[in-house]
This record gives structure tokens, C-alpha cells and sequence, in this order.
């Protein structure tokens, strides 16, 4: 791709952030369920600092009212859910809130839905979770998805509709268990949506983490990984298309605490239209445990039309020289003219090229899903979005 | 029958040095059926002429003219060119990520065609013009020239040629890369097309051992961006046994 702004690719160093926002230790963040212990959200704030405060709406409370649409489920039987409450052994043990509005739905959501994955699942164990609102009501949901010692499954957390949503989502992967998870974000254009992932592996164990959003006037993305056991193998993968005036942020951190563990984060974007603003800040941090850790995250933008913006910042903050490899890259540009002379010596007209460019750009993440008619239907908002702009 | 006529064709490219001219008034004529080499030592502005034809937007015509059939293709964009029945074999195919070749290959010949091939025909189709070229039905599901190896590409070149019969195709270098084996089944793909829609070649290539299998009519050499001389088949003979010196030096 043609690299023209916010260029990075290195490894081993941490970027300098702008004036007026001072530098945070990723490692020193606070984690509580409490709202009180966190500072009000202004852009002042590292983690809110490319987000207007009046995006949140009433997010920014500290009490949320209780989820009210419906979660409707796809599963095989041997899948079980229940609501848990807090006393429940897996409400929590993935890990707490490291942001405000993340502590306030964790504080509002009196019960968690918790979907488990038995130990005995295999390859073809397919749910689909769809979260469907029409209330914009500011609301708090808690879902906990654990998939049991040695099972192998993929689980898709589906959102549409209407909603003011604060989500926290513990996501809980058993010893040797394979979890491909995948959230995707395809509100319709009023919505507000805040979510925090956080994501426990065990030992041996694999998790693909895929975050699609397309849809919501304002999406946020959290999502955070830490390692229970040596051998864990994160892999985090993210698209997002972002038309005029709509706002969506993805913010993975994984943090390396346990030796010998892999991640890889991988997260492309489209952005058309004006002030179609998306925000990548991807975090890795290898504490000094942390041996043998093997790296690397990525981030790639592509500009469709004047008046968008696309902000990626990759940070890495390194506690140990004695890693496997650790590196990041981020670009943002135009469209790859020798792409396009290929398609266009084919016959292919120059807007349909680019539709097709576009297109493969982000349907390298969605071939990545293994869920045939998620795939689909994600193929085809991507061309109805494409068919609409890119000439 | 068609004819590709080039006539005192100047190219330029920009460089960090300013602007280089690298054609400096190229004369060719190409008919239906017939097969040009085109050959000539690195440098001298081969593939330059190749790019030029398809109309690659880094070199600029500023002097000449392309025509095909009469028709003005300096004025016409790349994918009108392609439209208009040239292809260019590339040396170096672009990877397209995200899209497969199946996907590709269909979009391209609805371009060409101007409407969709149906379906079954053309799947059929498409299935035994890879097995002429030896490629796995696999291959299809692949992104475009992602992972490909050398040979896989040049393939796929070929593939297209044959699927999207144009009446001139420009191959650029199409043996570079290649084992025997793999150059004798380009090659027969080459041959395939050019009997099934009489086929006008630009064959462009460093070295003559292409040439055992693709049969020229003519042999142009080429050198500091003209050509230096002109023959039959006999002079890709010469050029094997004494190389390009005797130009260079001159």
C-alpha cells in the first residue's frame, strides 16, 4: 500500500504521544469494578483522547440500566447457558475494567449470560449469539463465554439494531482448548456501543479473536489478552469500514506475563466519507517474565475519499531482551496503483478495480471467520458499502 | 485480421536524475497470427515497450503512436486497451490479496465480454484450460498471485491469455523463472492461443531458449531503446552463439 501518514515500522520503541496527554505506563492503567476509582473521561485522558466526550452520550453515567433486547442463541445442545451473578467462580475471572465506562456496566449488570463450551466440543461446534436491541436506553450487558479443557469451537457475538450499550465480555479459553470468537459490530447508524474484551488463555491453548465492525455512529473495542499458562497463541484479528461521521476505535493490548507465549494482531480498515474517523492504538507489553515471547501486531488503513481520518498508533513497551521476536507496523494510505494496473489490464474499469481492491483488502480478514454464512452475509455489506462510494 | 502498427514510439520515465527517455523511436508492425521476438541485452528498453503498450501510467509517450486497427490507443486508458483486445503477460504479476483467482478470473472476462459467461460453460472451461497448463483445480479458490511461486504465476499469466483471448498479447519476459518443464508448458499454452483465435505475439525474452518452443516469425533486437536489427528466425540463431557484444559495443 502507498504509505502516506502515520507511518511506523519498527520494532523495540515506544512512540511519543501528542501535547497535552501525558504518557501512561500501559502497565501502571488502573483495573477495578469500581467506577469511583477512575477519573472522569475527558480527551485528556490517554485512553479517551481521540474520542469526543459527547459521543459516549449517557455512557459516561454511573449507573446503567439493565440490557433489555434479546439474545437469541445458535448452538448445539451439548452448549449450555445460564445467567450467573457475581458470586458465580467465572464472573470476573478473566479479568476487571480498565476504563470508565467499562467499570460502569460492570457495576450495572446484576447477572453475566455465560455460555460454556464443553471439553468434549469439536471442530463443528458453531454458536451464534445474536444481541438484537431497539431501545437506546444507556445500558450495561455482561457476557462470559468459556471454553472448556480441550474443546474447539467458534462463538459469534452478533449486534444489531438500536442501542446505547456498555459490554464486557470474558472471553475464557481452557488449557489446549481452540476458540475462534468473533464480534461483530453491525448496529444501525445511531447507535453507541462501548465493549472491553478480555480474553484469559490457558495453557496450550489458541485463541482467533475477530472484531468486525461496520455499523454504529460510535464503536469502541477493547479487547485484552493475558496468558494463564506458557504456550498460549493469541491471534487478534480486526476489519472495520467507516462511512461519513461515524467514529469506530479498536484498542487491543496484550499483555505478555507468561513465558513462551505467541500473539499476533492484524487489524484493516476502510475509511469513506467525510469525517469517517477510525482509531487503531494497539498495545503490547512483554514484562520481564515474560522469556521467549514472540510478537507482532500490524494495522492498515485505506483511504477512499478525501475529509476521512484514520489515527494507528502501535505501542510496544519491552521489560526483557530475551524474546523470540517482537515488531510492529502501521500505514495509512491511497490505493496500490500497481494493484489497480493489474485488474485494470484485465479489462476491469478503474471503479471496478478499486471496489475489487477494497473488497480482497478487507476480505482477508473475513475469510479468517470459518463460518460460512457469517461470511457471506459480511462479503455482501462490504460490496452493498462499496457499491455505494468507491467509483 | 488485425494489425498493431507502433510507429517512432518515445517513452520517458521520471528518475530521482529527472526525466530519462528510454524508447527513443521504436518502429514495429504486428499482424494476426504472426509472432515477433523481441530481444535484447538488460536495460534496453524492453520491457519499457511492454508496459507502454498496456499503458502503465509511469512511462510517458512523448513521441509517436500505438495504433490498433487504426484505432488511437495512446488515447485509450489500460483496462479500454485490454477491452480493445491487448494483453500483457507480466513479469512480475501483482499480488491481490483477498480476492481469488476464481473471483478474478470471472470479473475479467465480464469486463472483456462485456457480459457474465454462464456459468457452467465457463467453469468447464476455465477447468480444462488449467489442466492443459498442468494446474490444480485447487488453484482456483487461491488469492490472486499470493504465495504463487514463479512458475504458478507465469501460469496464471498464460491462463488468462487463453481465457480472455485478445488479438495481441504482449509477453513480457513470460520465461524468466521457468524449468524446462515448466517452460514447455507455458508454452504450449502460447501456441493453444494462438491457433484457436490467431493470436498476434510481442514475445519479449533475454535469451532464445523460448524461442525452441514458440516458433517467431520475426526477430527484432533491441538495443538502447531502438531496434538495432531486424531478420527471420536465423538471427535468434546468431544471437545464441554470440550474444548481444556485437550490438553493446557498436
Amino acid at each position: 500500500m502507498t504509505e502516506l501518514s502515520q507511518t511506523a515500522q519498527h520494532g523495540l520503541s515506544a512512540h511519543s504521544h501528542g501535547a497535552g496527554v501525558p504518557l501512561q505506563i500501559r502497565s501502571e492503567r488502573v483495573r477495578s469494578a469500581s467506577v469511583a476509582d477512575f477519573e472522569i473521561i475527558t480527551q485528556r485522558e490517554e485512553q479517551w483522547r481521540y474520542l469526543p466526550v459527547d459521543r459516549l452520550g449517557d455512557l459516561v453515567d454511573d449507573v446503567l440500566a439493565e440490557f433489555s433486547g434479546d439474545i437469541a442463541l445458535k448452538a448445539p445442545d451439548s452448549v449450555t447457558t445460564a445467567w450467573v451473578g457475581r458470586e458465580h467462580p467465572s464472573f470476573g475471572a478473566a479479568g476487571l475494567p480498565e476504563d470508565r465506562v467499562s467499570a460502569a456496566g460492570w457495576a450495572s449488570a446484576e447477572a453475566a449470560y455465560l455460555v460454556t463450551i464443553p471439553s468434549n466440543a469439536e471442530q463443528d461446534c458453531q454458536v451464534q449469539l445474536s444481541v438484537v436491541s431497539e431501545d437506546d436506553t444507556a445500558s450495561a450487558l455482561h457476557v462470559i463465554v468459556e471454553a472448556k479443557t480441550h474443546s474447539k469451537s467458534v462463538v459469534v457475538l452478533d449486534h444489531r439494531g438500536k442501542a446505547v450499550l456498555s459490554e464486557n465480555v470474558e472471553i475464557i479459553v481452557g488449557d489446549e482448548a481452540n476458540l475462534t470468537l468473533v464480534s461483530i459490530q453491525d448496529w444501525d447508524e445511531t447507535s453507541v456501543h462501548v465493549a472491553s474484551h478480555f480474553c484469559k488463555l490457558g495453557r496450550n491453548s489458541k485463541l482467533k479473536h475477530i472484531v468486525i465492525s461496520l455499523g454504529g455512529k460510535t464503536v469502541r473495542i477493547t479487547p485484552s489478552v493475558d496468558y494463564n499458562g506458557t504456550g498460549g497463541d493469541a491471534e487478534l484479528l480486526g476489519m472495520y469500514f467507516a462511512d461519513a461521521g461515524q467514529h469506530l476505535e479498536h484498542r487491543p493490548y496484550i499483555d505478555h506475563s507468561v513465558a513462551n507465549c505467541k500473539s499476533r494482531v492484524t487489524y484493516k480498515g476502510a475509511l469513506q466519507g467525510e469525517k469517517a474517523h477510525t482509531v487503531w492504538v494497539g498495545d503490547v507489553l512483554i514484562r520481564k517474565e515474560a522469556e521467549g515471547t514472540d510478537t507482532y501486531e500490524l494495522n492498515r488503513n485505506l483511504l477512499l475519499t478525501e475529509g476521512a481520518r484514520a489515527d494507528s498508533v502501535p505501542n510496544l513497551e519491552i521489560e526483557t531482551g530475551k524474546i523470540e521476536g517482537a515488531g510492529h507496523a502501521s500505514a495509512s494510505g491511497r490505493f496500490d496503483d500497481e494493484q489497480l494496473f493489474y485488474l485494470q489490464a484485465r479489462g476491469i474499469s478503474e471503479s471496478e478495480a478499486r471496489r475489487l481492491v477494497v473488497y480482497g483488502f478487507l476480505n482477508e480478514i473475513i475469510q479468517q471467520i470459518g463460518v460460512a454464512e457469517i461470511e457471506a452475509r459480511l462479503t455482501e455489506s462490504i460490496e452493498a458499502e462499496l457499491a455505494r462510494s468507491v467509483n | 485480421m488485425s494489425i498493431l502498427q507502433i510507429k517512432n514510439l518515445h517513452v520517458s520515465v521520471d528518475t530521482e536524475q529527472g526525466k530519462k527517455e528510454i524508447l527513443r523511436g521504436v518502429d514495429l508492425t504486428i499482424r494476426s497470427g504472426e509472432t515477433h521476438a523481441i530481444m535484447g541485452p538488460n536495460g534496453s528498453g524492453k520491457s519499457t515497450l511492454a508496459y507502454s503498450i498496456a499503458g502503465h501510467p509511469k512511462y510517458e509517450v512523448t513521441e509517436g503512436e500505438i495504433l490498433l486497427d487504426g484505432e488511437n490507443v495512446l488515447e485509450m486508458s489500460v483496462d479500454e486497451r485490454a477491452r480493445a483486445g491487448v494483453f500483457l503477460a507480466m513479469q512480475y504479476p501483482v499480488e491481490i490479496p483477498g480476492v481469488s483467482v476464481s473471483n478474478f478470473l470471472r470479473t475479467a472476462k465480464t469486463a472483456i465480454a462485456g457480459e457474465a459467461p454462464a456459468l457452467r460453460t465457463w467453469i468447464k472451461e476455465v477447468r480444462e484450460t488449467m489442466d492443459g497448463l498442468r494446474m490444480d483445480p485447487a488453484f482456483t479458490e487461491r488469492n490472486v498471485n499470493e504465495g504463487f511461486s514463479g512458475g504458478e504465476k507465469k501460469r496464471h499469466e498464460i491462463l488468462q491469455l487463453e481465457l480472455l483471448k485478445p488479438k495481441f498479447a504482449v509477453l513480457d519476459e513470460t520465461d524468466s523463472g521457468l524449468d524446462v518443464d515448466a517452460l514447455k508448458t507455458v508454452s504450449e499454452g502460447v501456441n493453444r492461443a494462438k491457433a484457436a483465435n490467431d493470436l498476434g505475439v510481442l514475445l519479449i525474452t533475454h535469451y532464445t531458449r523460448i524461442l525452441k518452443y514458440i516458433k517467431p516469425d520475426f526477430v527484432h533486437v533491441f538495443v538502447a531503446g531502438q531496434v538495432a536489427e531486424e531478420g527471420g528466425p536465423e538471427l535468434a540463431e546468431r544471437l545464441e552463439a554470440e550474444g548481444y557484444d556485437r550490438y553493446v559495443r557498436a
